[in-house]
């Protein structure tokens, strides 16, 4: 019988992780999130399962404890918000240089600054452009729904293990906050240390006389070797581009016009798409899963077909930057947000889709189009 | 008729051995200014690691500060650590791994100034992980500037007419501090620049990784050496201007030990 639950999104992801076989947690409490620690406190994880929970003293220590269970070789995650996440670039940039693997979940809200509790998407850019020190990706996975939440523990530990790399989880706090159904799977085993020896030959384990002992650093002071420290993680990057790129398209295949969002901006565009259709107008939905790598290749194929592209966030306009750099000037693509921590109704973005594209367009040429209103 | 050896022969003989390096130590060659102290605590903590066999249940953590690179010369594994965060990298690993011997080797300005606040609550957790102090109260590696255990009065780089407590604040006393919190098992301060004082090291190092077992808490030794780069003196001048001037703001000793039952 399959097990299906009414969850938070928030309380999805920590029962995710137990059963992705996560073997330690370290946070600070932050809202809209502070459901992840709870949950995982309330659960008595190390009964469960042996899972390490810890409530460290801040967001800097939780990245560094989640540093050092890391470079044992161990799956481990932390959780925060916006204003943690920045406190946290640290940390994530040293495991950038030292190609930790770990889960990170970002369930974003409104900023700069404390901003507000409420959900927003501006941290697009610190998520996928690298948002600390250094020339460093991290793979980005963003959910759109509390199944998602669930189902990203998963797939997060595996392409961290599987990459060496960072894998954040680029929540809002709608999709943290909300309850929705979901099935949860099997419980996944944990790692015994002798497990993790032999899969993570590189691991702190622990120096052994049948190997030479173990060291993670990010430091070289040879800049030429440093150099080749960091090509080599650019090829790991362009490998990441080449084999894991996720999207999801909706209604797309006899689109004229197509909604580009992510988390929550592509659930509420999901409902715009089927009002456009109600109202006659051939518009789909492309909805990356994968911030990085991106699905630009899509969206490149997309701009082929389509006549205007509409990027929707929760932001003044991030993302839309890697929707133009994807269709390279092929197609009109705009911008529609709201700020701090307001979020934008089907009926609206439709308006504004039509406004841009569909109204204007009877009499004039393209070129007219891009009347830019600030939102 | 007796075969006398030669002095090469009894020199090679194994068995007339009285001293030598660990192999824990690596044939790499020190980082450290000729005088400092820290090859002698490397050295210290390499010994007991060897003697008590812990090489492969042994988890280092290097800092930020002259000794970021101790593990080019500790043949353990280590992870080096961001700025004043080797605490928090310790206790991410001593959680995960509870049988292991985990350590941080850190700086004064690594672990009183910017590292202040992992230091304080992995002590105030009872963690049960060593910290290795070394305290010489100025940041060598950067070039000298003014350590939060800078004394009064004393020139740096960036305090060249002397700290002014009034302005730049007081040496901190992080040893006691840390010392009075009930998550601290044992804490002592030592120095390495006497052979009496050597020995004495050796013995609160003993004592720190053993009494790890016994998860009874954090496990604390500074050891407050000098720099003579730093301080601008001969190695001589400095060791006596630290007797002079750095113990007794800072005094040698066992500051927490556990309670005999």
């Amino acid at each position: 019988m399959k097990d299906i639950r009414l969850m938070k999104g928030n309380e999805a992801i920590a029962e995710g992780v137990i059963r992705a076989g996560c073997d330690g947690y370290f946070g600070y409490p932050i809202t809209p999130q502070s459901e992840v620690l709870e949950y995982l406190m309330a659960t008595k994880t190390k009964e469960r399962t042996g899972m390490i929970t810890l409530q460290a003293e801040s967001e800097i220590a939780s990245i560094h404890m989640v540093y050092g269970g890391a470079a044992c070789g161990k799956r481990v995650m932390t959780s925060s918000s916006s204003p943690g996440i920045s406190l946290m670039q640290e940390g994530i940039s040293f495991m950038a240089g030292t190609e930790l693997p770990c889960l990170l979940l970002n369930v974003v809200r409104g900023g700069p600054g404390l901003g507000t509790i409420q959900p927003s998407q501006s941290d697009y850019f610190q998520a996928v452009k690298g948002g600390g020190h250094g020339d460093y990706k991290m793979i980005v996975l963003a959910p759109a729904s509390v199944q998602e939440m669930y189902d990203f523990a998963k797939l997060g530990f595996e392409l961290a293990f599987k990459h060496r790399i960072q894998v954040m989880v680029l929540s809002d706090g709608a999709i943290g906050q909300m309850m929705e159904k979901v099935e949860l799977d099997e419980q996944i085993q944990r790692l015994t240390d002798a497990e993790i020896k032999q899969k993570y030959p590189w691991a702190t384990t622990g120096k052994t006389p049948d190997r030479e002992r173990n060291i993670i650093t990010s430091l070289d002071l040879n800049p030429v070797k440093q150099e080749i420290i960091n090509i080599n993680l650019q090829k790991k990057f362009k490998h990441i581009e080449q084999t894991e790129v996720r999207f999801e398209r909706i209604m797309c295949d006899d689109a004229e016009y197509l909604f580009v969002a992510y988390g929550s901006s592509a659930r509420i565009c999901q409902k715009a798409v089927l009002l456009g259709r109600e109202r006659g107008i051939k518009v789909g939905l492309l909805r990356p899963i994968t911030l990085f790598p991106y699905p630009s290749k899509e969206l490149a194929k997309l701009a082929k077909q389509v006549k205007g592209m509409l990027s929707v966030e929760m932001s003044a306009g991030q993302m839309v930057e890697d929707v133009r750099l994807s269709v390279n000037g092929a197609v009109p693509v705009e911008h529609y947000g709201r700020l701090g921590g307001i979020m934008p109704a089907p009926d609206e973005v439709l308006n504004v889709l039509e406004n841009k594209f569909i109204r204007l367009s009877v009499n004039t040429p393209r070129l007219c189009l891009g009347i830019k209103k600030i939102l | 008729m007796n075969y006398i050896p030669t002095r090469e022969e009894i020199i090679a003989d194994h068995d007339n051995v009285v001293y030598e390096r660990t192999c824990l130590l690596t044939d790499n060659p020190l980082s450290y200014c000729p005088g400092c102290g820290h090859g002698t605590a490397h050295r210290l903590i390499m010994e007991v690691v060897e003697e008590m066999n812990l090489q492969a249940d042994t988890i280092g953590v290097a800092p930020v500060g002259c000794s970021v690179l101790a593990y080019d010369f500790m043949n353990i594994d280590m992870q080096q650590a961001a700025h004043g965060r080797a605490p928090a990298v310790a206790t991410g690993i001593k959680r995960l791994m509870p049988d292991k011997f985990v350590f941080t080797y850190q700086g004064d300005g690594d672990l009183a100034a910017i590292g202040t606040g992992e230091t304080l609550h992995a002590c105030n957790r009872g963690e049960n992980i060593t910290i290795f102090f070394v305290n010489n109260g100025i940041y060598g590696m950067t070039g000298g500037q003014m350590a939060p255990t800078t004394l009064p009065n004393m020139k740096t780089a960036t305090s060249p007419y002397g700290r002014d407590v009034e302005t730049m604040g007081y040496p901190l006393k992080i040893t006691e501090l840390i010392a009075m919190l009930p998550g601290t098992y044992f804490v002592s301060r030592q120095s390495v620049h006497t052979p009496a004082n050597v020995r004495k090291a050796k013995k609160a190092i003993e004592k720190a990784i053993q009494y790890q077992k016994l998860n009874k808490g954090l496990c604390f030794v500074e050891i407050v050496s000098n720099c003579n780069s730093g301080w601008k003196m001969t190695p001589e001048q400095s060791n006596k201007w630290m007797e002079e001037n750095m113990f007794p703001y800072y005094p040698l000793g066992d500051i927490k030990v556990p309670k005999e039952k």
